[in-house]
């Protein structure tokens, strides 16, 4: 029993190890044929970072983890919601406007503020829901379709709500009160850059997610949906009630996203606010194999790469663009490794269940536990 | 709309070819397997099987659920590969590493599930993927029209599948097998969807295609059938061959003993249990097709009371897919009540139902019973994910998996799922075990309606017996069950009343004591009117 799950687990780290060595080689290729210092790309990457890298690196994980945990909410279901990108942005600009307002004091301000992020996260995925049960579009179209809605939405109310940056041509909402900013923790000695308060927020994601899915009578629904759709008819689920509340789950999640930048480094939402972290979510969700501490590994790879390659440049004389292709690469190679993990584990047994054989001369025959 | 006239005309032709089969004896055997060795995680799927196939026979294999039979036949068909072992086609030996290098090697395989497109017609589905053949037009429909009528098959290959019944469909599938070169064909449990008359026509088609040379390998549970048209029968007892007979020198009671390696118990008779509870109503129930055309279902009107086994006999695609759907609340009725006791439950969704204490063995175990990647534990919570055994922490938003582990070991037990473990998937075992996991899930929940398609489809003889008695003994305390069934043992043997469904409508009444299996065939078809 336990050797089973421990087989399982070296069977789990086998495929990520995988890839990031496949990534490493093809990326190495690619270097040789560019004709650029390959030894150099490594040792940059590679070096130790320093003390205000991992701050840095630390802080990249924690926004990129909660974004892959809105993906994956998504995927357990077989639903692709392509549109974090779209609901963390809203959701961000809308509690930075309403956390803005200081109409509650201190620490309120900041539930009140992610009550309204998560609340607005929720709704603009839950059109998407609702378009997919009503009409059956495709919740990959609309969500699309969905972050480029926003985006302009949210650029378009960014003018109105925007207060005047002194000069400067940032656009951006209302600073939040000094009570409702969120310190940052010292957790890395002999820096003056702190990680993120709302850590906090991204490992309780973490926890309510692992145990809502794989304790839950609600998980248990959603990931019979997203194994057997006619299944889960069959057994009860109301697959269209389903589709709704994980799509708005997912996008609630998505809504939290933001959170840690906005009360923990930037204080308002301004155009300037970090863009993309919807994409790389459903990267890291990928390579995490949805898995709450298999994406937390994926986030912090994710965050470290992009730490490093600011250094390429300077030390190698490479483009940081590189650690792009080498993100792409690993997911494209994860899910190679995933099948091929899965089909070395099979033969594995099998030889196992050979010698287990031959050990105790045939009797163990159809049906025999091995 | 199956046009069975015509194919039994087309069957006599081959009846009388049937005759002069034999011919290629003392050649090299069609196929020799020599010292197969299959393992999976935790199972020997096979182990040390010789077969030998001599050419131009029907040739049957039998055995017990998970005995290694399916997986056997895809080894031979490049589908699996053996661990050790040797395969050899008409005498030389062959590295079979996919399904087309079987075809290569003339070997064709129709699997329990048809692999047709509905909304293709019979040439596009046939030439599909073998286009290199005789390209897609006329030529492919003149060589599907020859092969049509050189082995009987009665296929028209400008009918629309979809319009095409469970027997046509089957035949379809020979001849994609045929129009790809295959000399030797296999098919696994080809019988146990068809009815008793169908059974019959194909039975005449394969003695058609051995008629021309042809070798034909198949399994399958029921035995009387394979004693009626097999040449030789290999039985297979966990994982190995364990005997060679001649279908003259066995009886079919013998042969189950074979596969089983011991005695089988005597099936007892019964005294009827009906009350006059009506546990489950259906009332003046219809339901129109969305897409057009004939009712699925008209004015169905049926009472299952406590302690009563109503048997729904029909050819299937006749409604009876469609009025156990209705029934489970999967599909809303256009019009007409379900009652359950004095309650209407037309509009209950499914887990309502459920919920409500009734049972359900679905048609489809792949489809609609199984999560096919999740361990065997979650397999047995699904269906009864609100059941308070499965429920626990605060307001039983929970899944009380220690409960459900302890629950699925009782269904392995009590039901005889040969599993290595709980923890293997669902998808890991053989069909007819996964069969008995569903109903055990079932049954052990004691529901107070059992809805129940072919509940013993793909299981062996000796747990068919068990399975019937664990719905007996059931029904003794006040069970009713709807079953629908295409075995028509099944149907005699458990029912208290037979009703027929025939073009969705409840066309007879039958007592299961008096019936005959002829009179049943007649109102199936719908020449008794
Ligand atoms: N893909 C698989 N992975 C793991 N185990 C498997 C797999 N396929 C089959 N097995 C195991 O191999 C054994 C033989 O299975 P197989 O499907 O050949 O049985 P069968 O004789 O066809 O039974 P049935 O009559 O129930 O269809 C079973 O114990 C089954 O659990
Ligand atoms: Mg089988």
């Amino acid at each position: 029993m336990s050797r089973l799950q421990r087989r399982r687990v070296l069977l789990a780290l086998a495929a990520p190890a995988l890839a990031v060595v496949v990534a490493f080689v093809v990326t190495s290729l690619i270097l040789v044929v560019a004709r650029d210092p390959v030894g150099q790309v490594w040792a940059t990457l590679l070096t130790p970072p320093r003390p205000r890298l991992v701050v840095a690196i630390l802080n990249g994980a924690i926004v990129y983890y909660v974004s892959a945990v809105a993906v994956a909410i998504g995927f357990r279901m077989n639903l692709f919601n392509i549109g974090v990108d779209g609901q963390y942005r809203v959701a961000a600009f809308a509690a930075a406007v309403v956390a803005g307002q200081a109409w509650l004091p201190g620490p309120l301000n900041v539930a009140l503020g992610l009550v309204v992020a998560m609340l607005a996260g929720g709704l603009w995925a839950g059109i998407a829901g609702l378009l997919r049960i009503y009409r059956g579009v495709s919740e990959v179209i609309s969500t699309i379709m969905l972050n480029a809605i926003a985006t302009f939405l949210v650029a378009y109310l960014l003018r109105k709500a925007a207060v005047d940056g002194g000069g400067s041509n940032v656009v951006s909402t209302r600073p939040l009160p000094d009570a409702s900013r969120v310190p940052g923790l010292p957790l890395v000695p002999g820096v003056s850059r702190e990680v993120y308060g709302l850590v906090f927020l991204a490992v309780l994601v973490g926890l309510v997610y692992w145990f809502v899915l794989s304790r839950t009578r609600f998980g248990f629904d959603l990931r019979a949906t997203g194994a057997s759709e006619s299944a889960a008819v069959a057994s009860g689920v109301d697959v269209r009630r389903m589709v709704v509340t994980s799509m708005i789950l997912s996008g609630m999640t998505a809504g939290l996203v933001g959170m840690p930048l906005l009360f923990g480094q930037d204080y308002a939402y301004g155009s300037t606010f970090q863009p993309g972290l919807g994409f790389a979510g459903i990267a890291i969700a990928l390579l995490g194999r949805n898995h709450p501490v298999g994406i937390a590994f994926a986030a912090l790879l994710w965050a470290y790469l992009d730490q490093q390659s600011n250094a390429l440049q300077i030390t190698a004389g490479v483009s940081d663009k590189l650690v792009g292709v080498i993100q792409g690469v690993i997911v494209l190679s994860v899910v190679i490794a995933y099948e091929l993990v899965r089909r070395g584990g099979v033969a594995l047994e099998q030889r196992r269940v050979a010698s287990l054989l031959d050990a105790s001369s045939g009797r163990p025959a159809e049906g025999a536990p091995a | 709309m199956r046009p069975a006239g015509r194919q039994r005309g087309a069957c006599v032709i081959v009846g009388t070819r049937g005759a002069s089969g034999r011919h290629a004896s003392d050649e090299s055997p069609a196929v020799e397997l020599r010292g197969i060795t299959k393992r999976f995680p935790g199972v020997v799927a096979n182990r040390d099987v010789e077969l030998t196939v001599r050419r131009g026979t029907v040739h049957a294999v039998v055995g017990e659920n998970g005995a290694g039979k399916s997986t056997l036949m895809k080894i031979l068909y490049g589908v699996q590969a053996p661990d050790e072992g040797t395969i050899a086609v008409d005498g030389t030996v062959r590295q079979l590493g996919s399904p087309s290098d079987a075809i290569a090697a003339g070997i064709g395989m129709v699997f329990q599930h048809f692999q047709l497109a509905d909304n293709l017609t019979v040439l596009e589905n046939v030439v599909l993927g073998a286009e290199r053949r005789h390209g897609i037009g006329e030529a492919a429909r003149t060589a599907i029209r020859e092969l049509s009528a050189a082995y009987g098959l009665g296929v028209d290959p400008d009918a629309l599948v979809a319009t095409l019944g469970v027997g046509a469909r089957q035949r379809v599938e020979i001849l994609k097998v045929l129009f790809r070169g295959a000399r030797i064909v296999i098919l696994d449990e080809p019988t146990a969807v068809l009815v008793p008359q169908e059974v019959d026509e194909l039975f005449d088609n394969l003695r058609g295609l051995k008629a021309e040379g042809l070798t034909v390998l198949f399994i399958s549970h029921k035995l009387d059938e394979v004693l009626r048209v097999a040449d030789a029968i290999t039985v297979i007892r966990r994982g190995t061959t364990v005997a060679e007979v001649h279908p003259k020198e066995v009886s079919a009671r013998e042969l189950a003993e074979l596969m089983v390696g011991s005695e089988l118990p005597s099936p007892s008779t019964e005294e009827s249990t009906v009350t006059d509870t009506p546990l489950l109503t259906v009332v003046d129930t219809s339901l129109d097709d969305p897409s057009g055309g004939r009712r699925l279902l008209e004015g169905i009107d049926l009472t299952v009371h406590a302690g009563e086994v109503v048997g729904i006999a029909g050819v299937e695609g006749n409604g009876q897919a469609e009025l156990v759907e209705v029934v489970m609340g999967m599909r809303e009725p256009t019009s007409g009540r379900i009652l359950l006791g004095e309650q209407d439950v037309s509009s209950w969704p499914v887990r309502a139902l459920r919920e409500a204490g009734i049972g359900y063995v679905p048609e489809d175990r792949h489809r609609h019973g199984l999560l096919l990647e999740a361990p065997l534990w979650e397999n047995v919570v699904l269906g009864h994910q609100t059941d308070p055994l499965y429920r626990t922490g605060p307001g039983g938003t929970l899944v009380d998996a220690a409960a459900a582990r302890r629950e699925t070991e009782q269904v392995v037990a009590q039901y005889d799922v040969r599993t290595p473990s709980i923890d293997v998937t669902a998808g890991s075992l053989s069909g007819g075990n996964q069969q008995k996991l569903i109903l055990g899930r079932e049954m052990r929940r004691s529901p107070r309606v059992l809805v129940a398609a072919h509940p013993t489809r793909g299981v062996d003889v000796g747990a068919q017996a068990a399975i019937w008695d664990h719905i007996k003994a059931a029904r003794r305390a006040g069970l009713g069950v709807l079953l629908v069934s295409a075995d028509l043992e099944e149907l005699v043997g458990l029912s208290d009343t037979i009703r027929v469904i025939l073009r969705g409508r409840l066309t007879g009444d039958f007592d299961p004591d008096t019936v005959t299996k002829e009179q049943l065939g007649a109102a199936m078809t719908g020449a008794a009117r």
